[in-house]
């Protein structure tokens, strides 16, 4: 059974026939060719596949594609804009904050709205947010590190995005 | 300008692709005409398959075709093992790509569907009916040994995979005579490696070309076409092997995999690109293991701590096949390194793989030496607790002394360089150790239970001397390569034959050519992972990457330079003796504002107008360098932590890494390197570990039942370093990939004992949970002292059928 949906997808929309069984990641990665997220577990533990939708962070896998209908939704392909990285991805990449980049899409896209939710947070704050989120090559060391940089840049206005 | 790069933290040039979403990993590539496999896993832990009917599978929406290990039968030969340590009586058992009669674990492939997609795969194998008669089944590698066991292979009596022993001086005179004699039972869980990226893998074949390629999330992308060829029959030179971006390994992605095999199968068969990619749930059974080790061990020592001998009896499970590598990682990348840091006489290693009905052990970080740092490291406390000294000084008194070229250790292996001394000194300054140990006494007396642990570590790695690797049964060389290629404008391709997945080698290896010939590094690109565009290697895994591939690339880079050195002389109508080499500029002595840089070299040996008579145009050289020696990275460790005595709840408080790798090329990335080892490494400590039942059942099958270490439960690690360089390759440089798990697994095991010593605990089993603990607690309750190690000891035999 094939379902309609309407939605916009990083500033775009899209109007789709998904399967009503279709996990958000599988549109997002099969039909949209978003692969930037990722699947890194089925039991919604690992977070390598965190999207925001309507603002709010989301595990894709967990969600179906059918319920993203009149939602928008943001991948890690639309962070940067005109070219600039979002802050985030600044301090990832100045912290080496990532190391296999598998969790990467995850670990930012939960990191931006933990910082618009907390633009000032304790490393204990940035660590007890990224609950939902595993990385096993960087010890979390750079990842919360990177955090903390980010939101030093968009406080004093020094990052891009 | 200078140019030169190396030593400094620049930013990883991989790093824009990977946080933009830009990256291809396997399963993000997309080909025309693509179908989906998914297969079919056995449920029992060890059966026997009365018939499998797959007709309504077949029959199915969408699915192209079902395979059972009958059709792959006598196509795809049995999976080999690469590594069969010689003297020790291998049993190389039949491997079959999809089991044919038995199964032998959970998780062992017993059909494969292919559909256009992948959700109908999946449906479809819910239709295939196996029936199967169920055997019984052992786990654990001690037990499988003893007499009555179930039998896994009919040609493996005893499931012994094989019997290794290796030994120099007399331990049986060192453990006679010693003053202080203590002993331990250590149990190392099976470990899940879980790199963030499950396993994945696209085959397409051209049956007009005979030509097979694959996409493979592997680490060695040139053994997977070796073996693979030899699986398939389809000649090595048909076969292209791409490692795209390959989301971490930690050893899980150095096995060649039947699935892959069985993936390309299918896509020889249907003529159709084919991708297979497992859920995490499936990783969990279909994706090797580590450690697995149930070992009995015991240390010598005079009556002031001085340490005479080491001994061990390690029963080291293999799972129910011998995975690529398997044999040699329990055998001698862990019993070779007995001695660590320290200088001991009598070291004996006697070593059983044993088949179990589990999924296949493999490498998993650190590989064979976190559990030899872990018993030395355990019983050195334990002969502290023995002679009544300080942890600390017993390990000083028993450390080898600095030496920069060479040191001979009783079983046999040459270390490169060392300051063991040294690097202890820096941790214990660090930490302000006497103030630590003062601050522990007074919170003792307020109730408080705080434990410090304090490793000294020496490990083999940069693997290896290819001659080493052949006496030792290694099935290839160890050396590795790289080309360099400068084109006319001056920018270069680096190509090398490791394989990097999140190590950041493209930017310390572009570092290296910065270096080397005062090339800006954002004019050099580096290329892996494809086994048609790369130069053979053997890939990346055991801390080898940097220190043998790095060392091709700056012998390359050499071998450039002298012939940029006769070029430039022609051009400069001077004798090569004149002409001196600074910072990417040639030029005769005296007259560096009239030289030829390094492009215009490069331009005239690309466009050759103007060469000198008998040399050939280009400015490419490749090297393919066997190292003389492994290398010998070494450091010292320190935990602290804290534990709750009402419910066992543990707290990593500090953990201080301080290690010598010799010269960092990049330090930011050595540092990254640090932290996720000593987190993997807390991980084995505190919270991982498999959990089978009786029927080989795994209990901890999914990222819901297998704790990894979160964000919230590990501190900041400080790190800290040394440098010794090693004087047994180009670079200096020894292996960082791995140090830190080596070391902190025990560090922290140690800090949690050394903080319930005061009630009474002396020993607990990993993983450290907090019921674990708080048992350990209870049991122990009104029997406070020291000094149990006898107590709890065992005489090492088979008597101790040990469950983990």
């Amino acid at each position: 059974m094939k379902v309609p949906i309407k939605l916009t997808v990083n500033g775009k929309s899209h109007e789709s026939e998904v399967p009503a069984r279709q996990l958000l990641v599988h549109y997002l990665r099969d039909d949209l060719g978003l692969t930037g997220t990722k699947i890194g577990c089925d039991t919604s533990q690992c977070g390598a596949c965190v999207v925001r939708i309507n603002g709010s962070t989301v595990k894709s896998c967990t969600c179906l594609a059918v319920q993203a209908d009149g939602a928008d939704v943001v991948t890690i392909e639309g962070l940067a804009q005109d070219g600039n990285l979002h802050p985030v991805q600044e301090a990832f990449w100045d912290n080496h904050g990532l190391q296999c980049g598998y969790c990467t899409a995850g670990m930012i896209m939960t990191i931006t709205e933990l910082l618009e939710r907390n633009p000032n947070p304790s490393a204990d704050e940035v660590r007890a947010g990224l609950e939902g989120n595993i990385c096993r090559c960087t010890g979390y060391h750079n990842i919360v590190k990177a955090a903390l940089a980010a939101a030093e840049a968009i406080s004093t206005g020094a990052g891009g995005g | 300008m200078t140019t030169r790069l190396f030593g400094s933290g620049i930013r990883r040039r991989e790093d824009p692709r990977l946080i933009t979403g830009q990256a291809s990993y396997t399963d993000d590539i997309k080909l025309a005409g693509l179908v989906h496999a998914a297969i079919l896993r056995s449920p029992h832990g060890h059966a026997r398959i009365n018939s499998i009917d797959t007709s309504a599978a077949a029959a199915a929406p969408g699915v192209i075709a079902v395979y059972t290990g009958a059709d792959t039968e006598g196509v795809l030969n049995p999976m080999p093992c690469a590594w069969v340590i010689p003297d020790s009586d291998v049993k190389a058992v039949a491997y079959p790509p999809i089991a044919r009669d038995v199964v032998r674990y959970v998780g062992d492939a017993v059909a494969v569907v292919v559909a256009e997609d992948r959700y109908q795969a999946e449906d479809a194998l819910e239709l295939i009916t196996v029936d199967y008669e169920p055997l019984p089944t052992v786990i654990n590698p001690e037990a499988a040994m003893q007499e009555g066991a179930p039998q896994l292979h009919e040609d493996a009596p005893s499931n012994q995979a094989f019997h290794w022993v290796a030994a120099g001086g007399d331990t049986d005179d060192a453990f006679a005579n010693a003053d202080v004699v203590v002993r331990d039972t250590i149990i190392q869980q099976k470990l899940i490696p879980n790199p963030m990226e499950p396993r994945s893998a696209i085959a397409t074949y051209v049956p007009a070309m005979g030509e097979l390629t694959i996409w493979n999330t592997t680490q060695n992308p040139h053994i997977a076409r070796f073996v693979t060829c030899l699986v398939t029959g389809i000649p090595e030179h048909k076969i292209r092997v791409i490692a795209p971006e390959v989301g971490g390994g930690f050893g899980a992605k150095i096995a060649v995999y039947a699935w892959d095999m069985v993936t390309a199968f299918c896509a020889m068969k249907l003529g159709r690109p084919v991708k297979w990619t497992e859920t995490r749930s499936e990783n969990f059974v279909s994706t090797t293991h580590g450690r697995d080790h149930v070992e009995y061990v015991e240390m010598a020592a005079n009556s002031d701590g001085r340490v005479t001998g080491v001994r061990s009896v390690v029963y080291a499970g293999m799972g129910a096949y011998l995975s690529t590598a398997a044999p040699g990682i329990p055998t001698i990348l862990h019993g070779l390194m007995y001695s660590g840091p320290y200088d001991i006489a009598n070291i004996k290693a006697d070593i059983y793989g044993v088949f179990t009905n589990s999924t296949p052990v493999e490498a998993y970080r650190g590989a064979g030496r976190p559990e030899a740092t872990f018993l030395l490291e355990r019983l050195m406390d334990l002969v502290a607790a023995e002679v009544g000294k300080d942890p600390v000084e017993v390990r000083r008194m028993n450390l080898i002394p600095k030496f920069e070229n060479g040191h001979d250790v009783a079983i046999g292996l040459t270390y490169d360089s060392g300051d063991y001394e040294g690097v202890l000194n820096v941790a214990l300054e660090h930490v302000n150790y006497d103030q630590l140990r003062h601050d522990q006494a007074h919170g003792r007396e307020h109730g408080r239970l705080t434990g410090i642990g304090v490793s000294c570590y020496c490990e083999i790695c940069g693997l290896g001397p290819s001659q080493v690797a052949g006496a030792v049964g290694f099935g290839g060389g160890l050396w590795e390569s790289a080309t360099v290629r400068f084109y006319a404008t001056g920018k270069v391709n680096v190509f090398i034959g490791t394989s990097p997945h999140g190590q950041g080698e493209e930017t310390t290896f572009a570092q290296i050519m910065s270096e080397e010939l005062g090339v800006p590094v954002d004019d050099v690109e580096v290329i892996h992972g494809d086994t048609d565009t790369t130069p053979m290697g053997w890939g990346t895994y055991g801390s080898r990457t940097t220190v043998v591939g790095g060392g091709a690339l700056a012998l390359s880079a050499r071998k450039i330079k002298d012939k940029a050195i006769t070029l430039a002389a022609h051009l400069l109508e001077a004798a090569e003796a004149d002409i001196e080499y600074e910072d990417g500029n040639f030029f005769v002595r005296g007259a560096p504002d009239n030289g030829k840089t390094i492009q215009e070299i490069a331009l005239m040996a690309n466009v050759a107008w103007n060469m000198p008579e008998g040399m050939e145009p280009g400015l490419e050289a490749t090297t393919f360098y066997d190292p003389p020696n492994f290398s010998y990275p070494f450091g010292a460790h320190v935990a602290v932590v804290n534990v709750d005595p009402d419910n066992g709840h543990i707290v990593l408080e500090r953990y201080v890494a301080v290690d010598d790798c010799g010269p960092q090329i990049n330090p930011m990335i050595v540092e990254g390197q640090v932290h996720g080892g000593v987190v993997q490494g807390a991980g084995q400590a505190l919270w991982e570990g498999a959990v089978y039942d009786d029927n080989g059942q795994l209990l901890t099958g999914s990222m819901l039942d297998y704790a990894l270490p979160r964000a919230h439960l590990v501190p900041d690690i400080e790190t800290l370093s040394t440098v010794t360089p090693s004087p047994h390759n180009p670079l200096g440089v020894k292996g960082i990939g791995e140090t830190g798990t080596i070391a902190s697994t025990v560090t922290i095991y140690n800090a949690v004992i050394d903080a319930l010593r005061p009630l009474g605990v002396t020993r607990l089993e990993m993983p450290l949970t907090p019921e674990r603990v708080w048992r350990a607690i209870q049991e122990a309750g009104g029997h406070h002292g020291h000094g149990h190690s006898h107590s709890h000891g065992h005489d090492h035999g088979h008597d101790h059928g040990h469950g983990h």
